[in-house]
């Protein structure tokens, strides 16, 4: 090639591994530094905090939420939202209840794999219901919420399965640890490790980015958009699912009301997490940090004899100082930009 | 790819007797191109005139309602944009469509990105990959930064890369020196050629003709989406093109009328924009037009907004009728007698769902109010008059402005404008996306406004239009004014040079 | 970017046979077929339910809807705008609260329900603030401010429940107007919707916000303030939502940190039902108000007719579903006629065209 070079490009490539600034720019950053600031404040008054025990509750607490969250990172990062995912939980949660009620010796790996289908059949159908009638996912997703918790309702009533009923192996998965780690919450883990590397390493899942970062140029390039969201709303709803199940192990009771508010917890988790709420930046990641943050400030508030009612409101300001956060660097980003790379004028 | 085929070859790409519609509207009747391998075919023809949606049928995002479509001879219909890059028709829009969040290199290889053993994307050897298509291309760029801020030519280098990454049969580029420095332009040509010297066939749709014939093998004109006719670039004038693309001659257009100039209205002083423009000063008298030209993204909208008060200026002054105007304020530019016709009038100029009596009345809200609740009958009455005034088609004034034509949307958006009974009306691209009729009618109603004394300025990328309306023509280049040129002195070289030429001078 | 190509081309070449779209009319549009809805349904509800068509109806129906319909008015000039608040049940529990606490305390009964007021305003003017001023996206502001506003109703209130709120006041919440069944609390609450509804489709401002929803450009240029407009409608929908959490507290007589939880859900979906495009730039005020009914006497209908509260959820959530996918089908539907009768068009022989 013999285009003529001329330096009207003022950015050179940078070479080797990231440097500071590119480490700031992490989205994640905030929350985890949050997170081990928390961690390690609270340890120092109260050094329990940190005992097995003490880890083990935290974690156990935070499992549910780190599946909700990741699932949920996947819709956003596509400039969609699903506010079902308490429903879900819900109804899958008392489905699995019903399933070892009326068959205690049903494997526990088929029951896992029911819970997930059904999940999976639950969120294909938002994702189905946005990607045909095109209305954003907010309201069909509003609906669906209302939708699935009456058929909660319908089919629970006022019954409640209880632990009791379980059998002892399941109810044990949030009891064991292998590794320190209570076994539902290695699941999780497990299951979050494998969403962020389909997010960051495989082509679908940069497609989900793409998506995200602009919908028309995505169309126009050619990447297949309605597909790919449906597939992000069908794992989503897979993964509600299988937190339904370890939510019938970890928790006593399951009825018509399980996991109801809970999706908004969710979103905060993932904004909480670096997750931008209009598409295109976040990772997985950290949306499980923000999950698993917002699990600990009740148990630091617990930990620090602080008032138990201040918890709700901490979280609040938290998600709105996250938003602030990335508000205020974006701006600063802009800001740059312009003077930098603008008209010299 | 081989260097083989000479331009008289058969072609890899052809388009017959295309037609698309929307609704009832008809914008393309007969779409028809066909593309060489070693050329660079270029597409002439008005706004309006068919060219974006024959590229978007080209391109797989609208499929044609009828029409003959082959590709190296063989039938084709694409469903999908996947279809036409599948074909190896790779196309570059006018204002490139990246992703943001995503890395320069990802930008490039999306959907395609690179896999290691482990079937993942091996970012590090994408980001090498695109490393060496800069190379190629020769210019830096660093693949691990993000896309966002890239300057339109840097985005163009990197939807250019995408293309030879595709090892693309046919590049199809939308107008992509629109927003180019002369530079920017030259380096572009000349990764253009050597792609044509490498066998691909170059669609090149411009509407500078300089760059058209010192380009282009070949020239295909369009008007009112139909096909005109197909010229070989050496046998054929800039007149003759013209011609063809406008069915008439340029003079018809423009009636010039003599109006009489009177005291100064709006008086622009040393106003600027940080990183933006600076140091712009002019003076719009009554009666007056005056034209602000230059290329897109030259900064002549920025400093409309910014008279109107829609962005806020860092320096200078805006003065109506010697009263000054509060920066970022555009009610008090209202108030004060200021009017904007915006460029893009569906998204800026109306309220679609809203009815032609309410868009009409938008303006005039404070005026149609008592006790804070607005006096409908009196709304309607004004919007009736302006309606009338302009021959806007619609069967009542209560009708959503969403069912009207395009033609008659305008109409309501000047009327909106013109019932505040403006001194100064500001109009961007005033026949942006109208076709040749409607033009004719737009430009007699400008010269009748300045006649009645109303200061006029007008910003427009058509040079025909620029020269043919304007008094007194403003010329921009990267957010300084570079020329003032009356109308006796303004040349279409005069224009060009200005718009484009200053920076050469300095570098 | 696809949409200039639509307007790239006058009318003045459209389809022979093509008729031009006539625009709808007050009586045929999405608000009016809701009331039309709501109508047959009440229509129905009083012919086949024994004892829907009485006061005792009329009275519960109409005081079970008041807090939906209160936070509806300031909810759907937000959402015309294009913007959302899911905070204002968080408000509601907060002034519930407040007004609590402060009775508890000592205080006078209309000093504590200024005051509980006054802390809708401060929520309104903090969530406005964010939104308005710094310019943060709602949704997430607002779901933050959900968890804050709740949490301070925690702090402030905690566990426990007031209840011995004087008498007199709280059958005042409660009381009717004679023999009609209808509650004395309607005329204030019809006073805020008509007060709304003049805002929304009768005011300058009101104009402003449909233009912002559209387009945010397109208010720039006829001079909207699109910042300030935004601000006024969160504080007013502060102010608003603490009312009807001082409402919920009397009728119940009870105030907890929960009063009303949830209830920002039913009412977003009570006005997209009642015809508010979620896109913004779309909606008006009767069409809430038939939203808002229907939801509300259809539950209570239900109700009657012994089908139990779990079913009404779901059906709230169709209803919703239904509603915003209609325009879709019907969109559909007009594009495949079009696409039918262009087949057919082409199919006769088409005239010459033009070569070079």
């Amino acid at each position: 090639m013999s285009a003529p070079a001329i330096g009207t490009l003022n950015n050179s490539p940078k070479q080797g591994g990231k440097s500071a600034s590119a480490w700031l720019k992490l989205r994640e950053l905030p929350v985890t530094v949050a997170l081990v600031v928390l961690v390690v404040v609270t340890a120092v008054i109260n050094p329990l905090f940190l005992s097995p025990q003490g880890m083990k509750d935290l974690l156990l607490n935070a499992t549910i939420m780190m599946l909700l969250a990741a699932g949920q990172t996947m819709v956003i990062v596509t400039r969609n939202i699903d506010l079902s995912v308490g429903s879900i939980l819900g109804l899958v949660a008392f489905g699995t209840g019903s399933i070892f009620a009326a068959n205690p010796n049903m494997p526990i790996v088929l029951v896992v794999l029911i819970g997930m289908v059904f999940g999976a059949v639950l969120g294909s159908l938002n994702g189905l219901l946005t990607v045909w009638a095109k209305v954003p996912s907010l309201v069909i997703t509003l609906g669906t919420l209302y939708v699935f918790r009456g058929l909660n309702n319908a089919w629970a009533g006022p019954k409640q399965h209880f632990a009791g009923d379980r059998p002892q192996a399941f109810g044990n998965l949030s009891v064991n640890t292998v590794l320190g780690m209570p076994i539902i919450t290695l699941v999780a883990v497990i299951v979050v490790i494998i969403l962020a590397i389909f997010m960051i390493g495989s082509r679908p899942g940069r497609d989900l980015y793409a998506i995200g970062s602009d919908p028309e140029a995505a169309k126009l390039f050619g990447i297949n958009v309605s597909r790919r969201v449906f597939t992000a709303f069908l794992i989503n709803g897979a993964l509600a699912g299988l937190a339904g199940v370890l939510y019938a192990s970890r928790f006593n009771a399951v009825g018509a009301t399980t996991g109801s508010g809970l999706e908004l917890d969710v979103v905060a988790a993932a904004v909480v997490g670096g997750v931008a709420i209009f598409g295109g930046s976040g990772t997985v990641i950290g949306a499980t940090i923000g999950a698993i943050l917002l699990n600990t400030i009740t148990s630091s508030l617990t930990a620090l004899r602080v008032d138990k009612f201040w918890q709700q409101a901490i979280v609040g300001v938290l998600i709105i100082t996250a938003i602030l956060i990335d508000r205020l660097a974006s701006l600063r980003h802009a800001k740059n930009l312009r003077e930098k790379e603008g008209r010299n004028v | 790819m081989q260097v083989s085929t000479a331009p008289d070859s058969t072609p890899v790409l052809s388009l017959t007797g295309a037609l698309k519609t929307f609704g009832p509207v008809v914008a393309l009747a007969d779409g028809t191109i066909e593309l060489r391998a070693g050329e660079i075919l270029a597409l002439c023809g008005e706004n309006g005139a068919g060219k974006s949606t024959l590229v978007k049928i080209l391109a797989g995002v609208h499929s044609p309602d009828a029409g003959q479509f082959t590709v190296e001879g063989n039938q084709c219909s694409f469903k999908s944009v996947a279809d036409s890059k599948a074909m190896g028709i790779s196309v570059i829009y006018q204002e490139p469509t990246l992703f943001p969040d995503l890395s320069v290199a990802e930008n490039i290889f999306i959907g395609r990105q690179p896999k290691n053993r482990l079937g993942l994307i091996d970012h590090a050897l994408m980001r090498r990959n695109a490393a060496a298509l800069f190379v190629r291309l020769g210019v830096p760029m660093d693949p691990a930064r993000s896309a966002e801020g890239l300057s339109i030519a840097d985005q163009q280098l990197i939807e250019i890369a995408k293309a030879i990454s595709l090892d693309a049969k046919v590049l199809v580029m939308d107008e992509p020196t629109a927003a180019l420095s002369g530079s920017e332009v030259r380096r572009l040509f000349g990764v253009a050629r050597s792609l044509r010297d490498a066998g691909a066939a170059i669609l090149f749709i411009s509407h500078r003709f300089d760059e058209v014939f010192e380009l282009c093998d070949r020239i295909t004109v369009m008007r009112d989406g139909r096909y005109i006719g197909t010229h070989l670039t050496a046998t054929v004038s800039v007149e003759d093109i013209v011609r063809d693309m406008v069915g008439r001659d340029i003079d018809a257009l423009y009636p010039r009328t003599e109006t009489v100039i009177g005291e100064v209205v709006l008086s622009v002083d040393k106003l600027s924009r940080k990183g933006v423009f600076s140091n712009i000063s002019f003076e719009v008298r009554a009666g007056e037009i005056v034209a602000l030209a230059g290329l897109v993204g030259a900064g002549r909208t920025e400093v409309a907004r910014a008279i109107f008060g829609i962005d806020k200026s860092t320096s200078g002054h805006v003065t109506v009728h010697n009263t000054a105007l509060p920066v970022g304020n555009p009610r008090a530019a209202i108030a004060a007698g200021i009017g904007f016709v915006p460029e893009d009038r569906r998204k800026q100029g109306l309220v679609m769902d809203l009815s032609v009596a309410r868009n009409t009345a938008l303006t005039l809200r404070h005026k149609f109010s008592r006790f804070g609740l607005i006096n409908s009958r009196a709304e309607k009455q004004t919007a009736a008059t302006w309606s009338r005034k302009l021959q806007v088609k619609t069967s009542s004034m209560d009708q959503p402005v969403s069912t009207l034509s395009g033609g008659n949307q305008q109409k309501v958006v000047l009327a909106k404008w013109l019932a505040t009974e403006p001194q100064v009306l500001i109009i961007d691209e005033p026949t942006r996306g109208i076709d040749v009729g409607t033009k004719a009618e737009v430009h007699r109603l400008i010269n009748e406004l300045a006649g009645h004394g109303m200061a006029i300025l007008m910003i427009s990328s058509e040079l025909p239009e620029v020269l043919g309306m304007a008094d007194t023509v403003l010329v921009m280049h990267e957010g300084l004014i570079t020329a003032r040129l009356d109308r006796d002195s303004a040349s279409p070289e005069a224009v060009m040079h200005a718009a484009t030429g200053s920076k050469e001078k300095n570098s | 970017m696809s949409e200039p190509a639509t307007m790239s081309v006058d009318t003045s070449k459209a389809l022979p046979g093509a008729t031009p779209a006539r625009g709808p009319r007050w009586y045929t549009g999405r608000d009016a077929v809701m009331i039309y809805i709501l109508i047959v349904f009440l229509l129905y509800a009083m012919i086949t339910i024994p004892r829907f068509a009485s006061p005792v109806t009329t009275g519960f129906l109409i005081l079970d809807v008041i807090p939906t319909l209160l936070i509806a008015m300031p909810m759907t000039l937000i959402i015309i705008t294009g913007e959302i608040d899911l905070s204002v049940a968080s408000i509601a529990g907060l002034s519930s609260a407040t007004l609590g606490m402060m009775w508890a305390g000592g205080s006078n009964i209309w000093l504590s329900m200024a005051v509980a007021l006054v802390v809708g305003l401060l929520a309104g003017i903090f969530n406005g603030v964010l939104i308005a001023f710094v310019g943060l996206p709602s949704l997430a502001v607002t779901i933050g401010t959900l968890a804050l506003f709740r949490g301070l109703a925690l702090v402030v209130i905690g566990d426990n429940a007031v209840a011995n709120f004087p008498k007199e006041i709280t059958a005042l919440a409660s009381s009717k107007l004679g023999a009609t069944g209808i509650p004395i609390m309607l005329i204030p609450v019809l006073v805020v919707v008509v007060i709304f509804g003049l805002i929304l489709h009768q005011t300058a401002f009101g104009r402003g916000l449909y233009a912002m929803g559209y387009s945010k450009d397109a208010a720039h240029f006829v001079g909207i303030n699109v910042g300030l407009s935004k601000f006024w409608l969160y504080l007013a929908s502060g102010v608003v939502a603490a009312a009807a959490g001082i409402f919920w507290t009397l009728r119940y007589t009870s105030a907890r940190s929960d009063n009303a939880s949830g209830l920002e859900l039913t009412v977003i979906a009570a006005v997209l039902l009642g015809g508010v495009s979620i896109f913004g730039g779309k909606g008006s005020i009767p069409g809430v108000l038939a939203g808002v009914l229907l939801i509300g006497s259809l539950n209570y209908a239900l109700r009657l007719g012994r089908v139990s509260d779990v079913v009404l959820v779901s059906l709230t959530g169709l209803l919703l579903i239904a509603s915003v996918i209609a325009p879709s089908i019907s969109a559909s539907i007009t594009r495949w006629r079009h696409e039918r009768r262009l087949r057919r068009q082409l199919s006769a022989p088409a005239e010459p065209s033009v070569t070079g």
